[in-house]
Protein backbone atom coordinates (compact mmCIF):
# COMPACT_ATOMS: atom_id res chain seq x y z
CA UNK A 1 0.00 0.00 0.00
CA UNK A 2 1.34 3.46 -0.69
CA UNK A 3 0.76 6.59 1.61
CA UNK A 4 0.38 9.79 -0.34
CA UNK A 5 -0.15 12.92 0.92
CA UNK A 6 -0.49 15.86 -0.86
CA UNK A 7 0.02 19.79 0.96
CA UNK A 8 -2.17 21.13 -1.65
CA UNK A 9 -5.52 20.82 -3.88
CA UNK A 10 -3.59 20.77 -7.48
CA UNK A 11 -1.37 18.36 -5.94
CA UNK A 12 -4.01 15.88 -4.86
CA UNK A 13 -5.72 16.06 -7.81
CA UNK A 14 -2.48 15.33 -9.59
CA UNK A 15 -1.46 12.66 -7.53
CA UNK A 16 -5.59 10.77 -7.98
CA UNK A 17 -4.94 11.05 -11.75
CA UNK A 18 -1.67 9.25 -11.24
CA UNK A 19 -3.05 6.83 -8.93
CA UNK A 20 -6.67 6.28 -9.62
CA UNK A 21 -7.15 3.32 -7.43
CA UNK A 22 -5.93 5.55 -4.59
CA UNK A 23 -8.90 5.66 -1.26
CA UNK A 24 -9.50 9.49 -0.65
CA UNK A 25 -8.90 9.31 3.45
CA UNK A 26 -9.65 12.46 5.46
CA UNK A 27 -11.32 11.64 8.98
CA UNK A 28 -10.90 8.02 8.29
CA UNK A 29 -14.03 6.68 10.00
CA UNK A 30 -15.22 4.73 7.81
CA UNK A 31 -12.22 3.95 6.03
CA UNK A 32 -10.12 3.15 8.50
CA UNK A 33 -12.82 0.69 10.09
CA UNK A 34 -12.58 -1.38 6.80
CA UNK A 35 -9.12 -1.81 6.96
CA UNK A 36 -8.69 -2.54 10.22
CA UNK A 37 -11.19 -5.80 9.89
CA UNK A 38 -9.17 -6.36 6.12
CA UNK A 39 -12.60 -5.27 4.62
CA UNK A 40 -10.50 -3.37 2.08
CA UNK A 41 -6.88 -3.17 1.06
CA UNK A 42 -6.76 -0.03 -1.24
CA UNK A 43 -3.57 0.40 -3.14
CA UNK A 44 -2.79 3.74 -1.58
CA UNK A 45 -4.52 5.90 0.99
CA UNK A 46 -4.60 9.67 -0.50
CA UNK A 47 -4.79 11.25 2.80
CA UNK A 48 -6.27 15.12 2.57
CA UNK A 49 -5.61 16.20 5.98
CA UNK A 50 -3.18 18.40 4.72
CA UNK A 51 -5.17 19.96 2.07
CA UNK A 52 -6.68 22.88 3.60
CA UNK A 53 -8.29 24.54 1.00
CA UNK A 54 -10.91 21.38 1.68
CA UNK A 55 -11.39 22.91 5.24
CA UNK A 56 -12.83 25.90 4.60
CA UNK A 57 -16.54 26.63 4.06
CA UNK A 58 -17.59 30.52 2.93
CA UNK A 59 -20.89 32.26 1.21
CA UNK A 60 -20.48 31.47 -2.36
CA UNK A 61 -23.23 33.94 -4.25
CA UNK A 62 -26.33 33.00 -3.01
CA UNK A 63 -25.38 29.41 -1.63
CA UNK A 64 -23.13 28.30 1.10
CA UNK A 65 -19.92 26.64 -0.07
CA UNK A 66 -18.72 23.68 2.09
CA UNK A 67 -15.26 21.94 1.99
CA UNK A 68 -15.23 18.35 1.73
CA UNK A 69 -13.28 17.70 4.47
CA UNK A 70 -15.00 20.60 6.83
CA UNK A 71 -15.57 18.18 9.90
CA UNK A 72 -19.17 17.04 11.41
CA UNK A 73 -18.28 19.36 14.82
CA UNK A 74 -17.70 22.79 12.56
CA UNK A 75 -20.96 22.03 10.69
CA UNK A 76 -22.94 21.70 14.02
CA UNK A 77 -21.12 24.50 15.59
CA UNK A 78 -20.39 27.16 12.68
CA UNK A 79 -23.29 26.45 10.16
CA UNK A 80 -26.38 25.96 12.54
CA UNK A 81 -27.61 29.33 11.73
CA UNK A 82 -27.76 28.86 8.21
CA UNK A 83 -28.13 25.08 7.93
CA UNK A 84 -30.04 24.01 10.61
CA UNK A 85 -31.39 20.77 8.55
CA UNK A 86 -27.77 19.59 7.76
CA UNK A 87 -26.36 20.62 11.52
CA UNK A 88 -29.57 18.58 12.73
CA UNK A 89 -27.89 15.90 10.53
CA UNK A 90 -24.45 16.21 11.21
CA UNK A 91 -25.37 16.21 15.15
CA UNK A 92 -26.59 12.69 15.03
CA UNK A 93 -23.56 11.47 13.79
CA UNK A 94 -21.13 8.75 15.53
CA UNK A 95 -19.69 10.05 18.91
CA UNK A 96 -18.08 13.57 19.48
CA UNK A 97 -14.83 11.70 18.75
CA UNK A 98 -16.19 11.16 15.63
CA UNK A 99 -17.94 14.45 14.55
CA UNK A 100 -14.13 15.62 15.50
CA UNK A 101 -13.05 13.93 12.05
CA UNK A 102 -15.73 12.29 9.92
CA UNK A 103 -16.96 14.96 6.96
CA UNK A 104 -19.38 15.33 4.74
CA UNK A 105 -16.87 14.52 1.45
CA UNK A 106 -16.68 11.35 3.57
CA UNK A 107 -20.27 10.80 3.41
CA UNK A 108 -20.75 11.24 0.42
CA UNK A 109 -17.44 9.10 -1.01
CA UNK A 110 -18.96 6.36 0.81
CA UNK A 111 -22.55 6.69 -0.49
CA UNK A 112 -24.00 4.42 2.26
CA UNK A 113 -28.39 4.48 2.04
CA UNK A 114 -27.73 5.23 5.83
CA UNK A 115 -25.34 8.51 5.39
CA UNK A 116 -26.85 10.79 7.84
CA UNK A 117 -26.37 13.82 5.63
CA UNK A 118 -27.70 12.31 2.26
CA UNK A 119 -31.53 13.09 3.40
CA UNK A 120 -30.90 16.70 3.99
CA UNK A 121 -28.88 17.34 0.80
CA UNK A 122 -31.36 15.84 -1.42
CA UNK A 123 -33.83 17.94 0.72
CA UNK A 124 -32.23 21.10 -0.16
CA UNK A 125 -31.14 20.60 -3.71
CA UNK A 126 -27.03 20.80 -2.54
CA UNK A 127 -25.26 20.42 -5.54
CA UNK A 128 -21.62 18.19 -5.06
CA UNK A 129 -18.55 20.03 -6.36
CA UNK A 130 -16.30 17.21 -8.04
CA UNK A 131 -13.16 18.21 -9.17
CA UNK A 132 -9.97 16.46 -10.99
CA UNK A 133 -7.18 18.13 -13.24
CA UNK A 134 -10.01 17.66 -16.34
CA UNK A 135 -12.14 20.34 -14.44
CA UNK A 136 -15.15 21.03 -11.73
CA UNK A 137 -18.54 20.17 -12.24
CA UNK A 138 -21.38 19.98 -10.14
CA UNK A 139 -23.28 17.55 -9.29
CA UNK A 140 -27.06 17.85 -8.21
CA UNK A 141 -27.31 15.16 -4.93
CA UNK A 142 -30.21 13.67 -7.02
CA UNK A 143 -28.28 12.61 -9.37
CA UNK A 144 -25.02 11.74 -6.98
CA UNK A 145 -25.86 8.80 -5.82
CA UNK A 146 -26.40 5.97 -8.14
CA UNK A 147 -26.63 2.62 -6.30
CA UNK A 148 -25.46 0.87 -2.92
CA UNK A 149 -22.49 2.37 -1.59
CA UNK A 150 -21.80 3.88 -5.24
CA UNK A 151 -21.81 7.77 -6.46
CA UNK A 152 -21.10 9.78 -9.76
CA UNK A 153 -17.38 10.47 -9.11
CA UNK A 154 -15.21 9.52 -12.12
CA UNK A 155 -12.19 7.68 -11.15
CA UNK A 156 -10.00 10.63 -11.88
CA UNK A 157 -12.42 12.87 -9.14
CA UNK A 158 -12.67 14.07 -5.90
CA UNK A 159 -15.77 15.04 -4.00
CA UNK A 160 -14.16 18.89 -3.12
CA UNK A 161 -17.12 20.96 -1.57
CA UNK A 162 -20.80 20.75 -1.51
CA UNK A 163 -22.99 23.94 -2.51
CA UNK A 164 -26.45 24.61 -0.27
CA UNK A 165 -28.90 27.42 -0.56
CA UNK A 166 -29.28 28.96 3.42
CA UNK A 167 -32.54 28.06 4.64
CA UNK A 168 -35.40 30.10 3.81
CA UNK A 169 -38.16 28.38 6.20
CA UNK A 170 -38.05 26.06 8.40
CA UNK A 171 -36.10 22.76 8.56
CA UNK A 172 -36.03 19.18 9.81
CA UNK A 173 -33.83 16.10 10.50
CA UNK A 174 -34.89 12.82 11.93
CA UNK A 175 -33.34 9.99 12.23
CA UNK A 176 -34.81 6.33 14.03
CA UNK A 177 -31.99 4.10 15.82
CA UNK A 178 -31.31 2.18 18.80
CA UNK A 179 -29.36 4.67 20.86
CA UNK A 180 -28.73 8.34 20.41
CA UNK A 181 -25.34 8.05 19.41
CA UNK A 182 -23.33 5.82 17.67
CA UNK A 183 -26.36 4.45 15.61
CA UNK A 184 -26.73 3.46 11.74
CA UNK A 185 -30.14 5.13 10.97
CA UNK A 186 -32.93 2.50 10.58
CA UNK A 187 -34.70 5.23 8.86
CA UNK A 188 -34.29 8.90 8.46
CA UNK A 189 -35.94 12.05 7.52
CA UNK A 190 -35.28 15.36 6.65
CA UNK A 191 -37.73 18.28 5.50
CA UNK A 192 -37.18 22.02 3.82
CA UNK A 193 -39.90 24.19 3.74
CA UNK A 194 -38.96 26.78 1.93
CA UNK A 195 -40.09 30.54 1.48
CA UNK A 196 -40.96 30.59 -1.65
CA UNK A 197 -43.69 27.64 -1.11
CA UNK A 198 -41.41 24.90 -2.64
CA UNK A 199 -40.89 21.95 -0.49
CA UNK A 200 -37.96 19.52 -0.01
CA UNK A 201 -37.73 16.08 1.12
CA UNK A 202 -35.31 13.15 1.53
CA UNK A 203 -35.32 10.09 2.95
CA UNK A 204 -32.51 8.03 4.33
CA UNK A 205 -31.64 4.51 4.95
CA UNK A 206 -35.34 2.92 3.05
CA UNK A 207 -33.66 2.05 0.13
CA UNK A 208 -30.71 1.42 -1.94
CA UNK A 209 -29.92 5.18 -2.45
CA UNK A 210 -30.91 8.13 -0.53
CA UNK A 211 -34.18 9.11 -2.04
CA UNK A 212 -36.10 12.31 -2.87
CA UNK A 213 -40.40 11.61 -2.17
CA UNK A 214 -41.19 13.95 -5.17
CA UNK A 215 -44.83 13.08 -4.64
CA UNK A 216 -44.74 14.05 -1.23
CA UNK A 217 -42.71 17.13 -1.96
CA UNK A 218 -45.46 17.94 -4.83
CA UNK A 219 -48.73 17.20 -2.69
CA UNK A 220 -47.55 18.88 0.18
CA UNK A 221 -46.44 22.03 -1.91
CA UNK A 222 -49.90 22.42 -3.39
CA UNK A 223 -51.72 21.84 0.26
CA UNK A 224 -49.37 24.48 1.85
CA UNK A 225 -49.94 27.57 -1.12
CA UNK A 226 -51.97 30.57 0.39
CA UNK A 227 -52.86 28.78 3.94
CA UNK A 228 -51.92 30.93 7.01
CA UNK A 229 -49.44 29.86 10.12
CA UNK A 230 -52.12 28.10 11.60
CA UNK A 231 -51.88 24.05 12.82
CA UNK A 232 -51.97 22.00 10.13
CA UNK A 233 -55.30 19.48 9.55
CA UNK A 234 -54.19 16.07 10.86
CA UNK A 235 -55.22 14.22 8.01
CA UNK A 236 -53.00 16.66 6.00
CA UNK A 237 -50.01 15.30 7.80
CA UNK A 238 -51.39 11.86 7.76
CA UNK A 239 -51.48 12.08 4.08
CA UNK A 240 -47.65 13.68 3.11
CA UNK A 241 -46.53 10.78 5.62
CA UNK A 242 -48.18 8.21 3.43
CA UNK A 243 -46.56 9.51 0.86
CA UNK A 244 -43.32 9.67 1.72
CA UNK A 245 -43.66 6.10 3.13
CA UNK A 246 -44.75 5.50 -0.55
CA UNK A 247 -41.40 6.79 -1.66
CA UNK A 248 -39.46 4.78 -0.02
CA UNK A 249 -38.23 1.35 -1.36
CA UNK A 250 -36.43 -0.50 1.83
CA UNK A 251 -35.68 -4.17 2.63
CA UNK A 252 -35.97 -6.02 5.62
CA UNK A 253 -31.86 -6.32 7.19
CA UNK A 254 -30.74 -6.38 10.52
CA UNK A 255 -31.72 -2.97 11.58
CA UNK A 256 -35.32 -3.33 10.73
CA UNK A 257 -37.78 -4.98 8.72
CA UNK A 258 -39.24 -3.00 5.26
CA UNK A 259 -42.72 -2.76 6.97
CA UNK A 260 -41.28 -0.99 10.27
CA UNK A 261 -38.97 1.33 7.86
CA UNK A 262 -42.29 2.32 5.97
CA UNK A 263 -44.24 2.93 9.04
CA UNK A 264 -41.66 4.79 11.01
CA UNK A 265 -41.01 7.26 8.16
CA UNK A 266 -44.42 8.26 8.07
CA UNK A 267 -44.18 9.17 11.49
CA UNK A 268 -40.93 11.11 10.78
CA UNK A 269 -42.65 13.00 8.09
CA UNK A 270 -45.45 14.14 10.00
CA UNK A 271 -43.80 14.85 12.82
CA UNK A 272 -40.75 16.62 11.60
CA UNK A 273 -43.98 18.58 9.10
CA UNK A 274 -45.59 19.62 12.48
CA UNK A 275 -42.27 20.99 14.17
CA UNK A 276 -41.37 22.57 10.93
CA UNK A 277 -45.22 24.19 10.56
CA UNK A 278 -45.28 25.19 14.36
CA UNK A 279 -42.02 26.63 14.16
CA UNK A 280 -42.21 28.54 10.94
CA UNK A 281 -39.38 31.67 11.08
CA UNK A 282 -37.52 30.07 13.95
CA UNK A 283 -34.32 29.27 11.91
CA UNK A 284 -32.77 27.91 15.00
CA UNK A 285 -30.88 24.59 15.08
CA UNK A 286 -32.23 22.20 17.17
CA UNK B 1 7.72 4.09 6.03
CA UNK B 2 8.99 6.23 8.91
CA UNK B 3 6.60 8.17 10.75
CA UNK B 4 7.52 11.01 12.55
CA UNK B 5 5.10 13.11 15.53
CA UNK B 6 5.50 14.15 18.45
CA UNK B 7 4.05 12.20 21.26
CA UNK B 8 2.89 13.85 25.19
CA UNK B 9 5.89 16.83 24.27
CA UNK B 10 8.56 14.35 22.81
CA UNK B 11 9.56 13.99 19.75
CA UNK B 12 8.60 9.99 18.59
CA UNK B 13 9.68 8.05 15.88
CA UNK B 14 8.41 4.85 14.27
CA UNK B 15 9.56 2.83 11.82
CA UNK B 16 8.86 0.16 9.29
CA UNK B 17 5.07 1.28 9.50
CA UNK B 18 2.36 -0.59 6.93
CA UNK B 19 0.45 2.08 5.41
CA UNK B 20 -3.08 0.83 6.47
CA UNK B 21 -1.80 0.79 10.29
CA UNK B 22 -3.38 2.58 12.43
CA UNK B 23 -2.25 5.60 14.83
CA UNK B 24 -3.45 3.48 17.97
CA UNK B 25 -1.19 0.71 16.61
CA UNK B 26 1.72 2.75 16.67
CA UNK B 27 1.16 4.53 19.93
CA UNK B 28 0.93 1.08 21.93
CA UNK B 29 2.97 -1.81 19.84
CA UNK B 30 5.92 0.72 18.26
CA UNK B 31 5.93 3.25 20.55
CA UNK B 32 5.75 1.23 24.05
CA UNK B 33 2.36 3.16 25.20
CA UNK B 34 -0.18 0.64 25.86
CA UNK B 35 -2.06 3.03 27.78
CA UNK B 36 -4.96 3.72 24.75
CA UNK B 37 -6.53 0.46 24.80
CA UNK B 38 -7.33 -1.32 21.50
CA UNK B 39 -11.05 -2.93 22.02
CA UNK B 40 -13.21 -2.25 18.69
CA UNK B 41 -11.02 -0.96 16.19
CA UNK B 42 -14.08 0.48 15.21
CA UNK B 43 -14.53 4.02 16.57
CA UNK B 44 -17.46 2.37 18.85
CA UNK B 45 -16.00 2.14 22.30
CA UNK B 46 -13.81 5.14 22.64
CA UNK B 47 -11.61 3.31 24.78
CA UNK B 48 -8.34 4.47 22.05
CA UNK B 49 -8.94 8.12 22.56
CA UNK B 50 -5.91 10.51 22.33
CA UNK B 51 -5.85 14.35 21.62
CA UNK B 52 -4.58 14.97 17.72
CA UNK B 53 -3.69 18.59 17.72
CA UNK B 54 -5.35 18.85 20.27
CA UNK B 55 -8.72 17.17 19.25
CA UNK B 56 -10.04 14.06 20.80
CA UNK B 57 -10.41 11.53 18.08
CA UNK B 58 -10.48 7.38 18.25
CA UNK B 59 -6.76 6.45 17.56
CA UNK B 60 -7.95 3.47 15.48
CA UNK B 61 -9.40 5.59 12.98
CA UNK B 62 -6.48 7.81 12.11
CA UNK B 63 -3.99 6.37 9.66
CA UNK B 64 -0.53 6.04 10.77
CA UNK B 65 0.54 8.74 8.15
CA UNK B 66 -1.83 11.29 9.04
CA UNK B 67 -0.34 11.79 12.33
CA UNK B 68 3.08 12.78 10.62
CA UNK B 69 4.24 15.87 11.77
CA UNK B 70 1.26 16.09 14.42
CA UNK B 71 0.99 16.54 18.02
CA UNK B 72 -0.53 13.58 20.24
CA UNK B 73 -0.96 13.59 23.57
CA UNK B 74 -2.54 10.18 25.72
CA UNK B 75 -3.29 8.93 28.87
CA UNK B 76 0.67 8.95 29.99
CA UNK B 77 0.94 12.37 28.99
CA UNK B 78 -2.20 13.50 31.29
CA UNK B 79 -0.23 13.61 34.68
CA UNK B 80 2.25 15.95 35.90
CA UNK B 81 6.14 15.20 35.02
CA UNK B 82 6.21 14.85 39.24
CA UNK B 83 4.02 12.00 39.11
CA UNK B 84 0.99 13.82 40.31
CA UNK B 85 -2.35 12.67 38.62
CA UNK B 86 -4.61 15.02 36.64
CA UNK B 87 -7.66 16.32 38.60
CA UNK B 88 -9.86 13.83 36.47
CA UNK B 89 -7.52 10.93 36.46
CA UNK B 90 -8.09 11.35 40.68
CA UNK B 91 -11.45 11.69 40.16
CA UNK B 92 -11.82 8.90 38.97
CA UNK B 93 -10.09 6.68 41.27
CA UNK B 94 -11.38 8.26 44.49
CA UNK B 95 -14.92 8.00 43.12
CA UNK B 96 -14.72 4.35 42.21
CA UNK B 97 -15.60 5.26 37.96
CA UNK B 98 -12.74 2.02 37.27
CA UNK B 99 -13.63 -1.42 37.14
CA UNK B 100 -11.82 -3.15 34.92
CA UNK B 101 -10.21 -0.19 33.98
CA UNK B 102 -9.86 -1.22 30.02
CA UNK B 103 -12.23 2.06 29.16
CA UNK B 104 -10.59 4.50 31.68
CA UNK B 105 -7.93 5.93 29.47
CA UNK B 106 -10.54 6.70 26.80
CA UNK B 107 -12.79 8.28 29.11
CA UNK B 108 -10.14 10.34 31.08
CA UNK B 109 -8.99 11.58 28.12
CA UNK B 110 -12.65 12.61 26.68
CA UNK B 111 -13.84 13.82 30.28
CA UNK B 112 -10.26 16.10 30.66
CA UNK B 113 -11.26 17.44 26.81
CA UNK B 114 -15.14 18.09 27.98
CA UNK B 115 -14.18 19.76 31.01
CA UNK B 116 -11.93 22.05 30.05
CA UNK B 117 -14.19 23.64 27.65
CA UNK B 118 -16.62 23.94 30.35
CA UNK B 119 -17.36 26.03 33.19
CA UNK B 120 -18.47 24.75 36.51
CA UNK B 121 -20.21 21.40 37.05
CA UNK B 122 -21.45 20.70 33.98
CA UNK B 123 -25.78 18.98 33.74
CA UNK B 124 -25.86 15.14 33.73
CA UNK B 125 -27.59 15.38 30.18
CA UNK B 126 -24.13 17.14 28.98
CA UNK B 127 -21.96 14.56 30.70
CA UNK B 128 -23.89 11.63 28.78
CA UNK B 129 -24.11 13.23 25.71
CA UNK B 130 -20.14 13.77 25.89
CA UNK B 131 -19.25 10.63 26.95
CA UNK B 132 -22.11 8.81 24.49
CA UNK B 133 -18.39 7.61 22.48
CA UNK B 134 -17.38 5.86 25.38
CA UNK B 135 -18.09 2.35 26.24
CA UNK B 136 -18.00 0.65 29.88
CA UNK B 137 -19.50 -2.34 30.49
CA UNK B 138 -18.61 -2.88 34.38
CA UNK B 139 -20.03 0.17 36.09
CA UNK B 140 -22.99 1.21 34.76
CA UNK B 141 -21.84 4.50 34.39
CA UNK B 142 -23.20 5.95 37.32
CA UNK B 143 -19.29 5.99 39.50
CA UNK B 144 -17.67 7.32 35.79
CA UNK B 145 -20.82 10.27 36.05
CA UNK B 146 -19.61 10.94 39.86
CA UNK B 147 -16.11 11.19 39.17
CA UNK B 148 -16.74 13.48 36.09
CA UNK B 149 -19.11 15.57 38.56
CA UNK B 150 -16.23 15.36 41.29
CA UNK B 151 -13.19 16.11 38.78
CA UNK B 152 -15.36 19.42 37.70
CA UNK B 153 -15.94 20.35 41.39
CA UNK B 154 -12.57 20.24 42.13
CA UNK B 155 -11.30 22.00 38.88
CA UNK B 156 -14.25 24.66 39.08
CA UNK B 157 -12.71 25.50 43.18
CA UNK B 158 -8.86 25.64 41.40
Amino acid sequence: MDFLQPHSLAEALTLKAAHLAAMPISGGTDIMVEINFDARRPEALLDLNQVTELTRWAPDGDLIRIGAAVPYVRVIGELGGALPGLAMAARTVGSPQIRNRGTIGGNLGAASPAGDCHPVLLACGAIIEATSVRGTRQIPAAEFYIGPKRNALAADELITAVLIRPATGGQQFAKVGTRNAMVIAVCAFALDLRADGSVGTGIGSAGPTPLRATEAEEFLTAELAGRSTAALPEPLARRFGELVAAAARPIDDVRGTAAYRRHALSVLARRTLAWTWNAKGDKKCA
Amino acid sequence: MRVTLTVNAEPATADDVWEGESLLYVLRERLALPGSKNACEQGECGSCTVLLDDVPVCACLVAAGQAQGREIVTVEGLADTDGALHPVQQAFIDAGAVQCGFCTPGLIMQTHDFLRRTDGVPADADIRERLAGNLCRCTGYEKILDAVRLAAGRMANQ
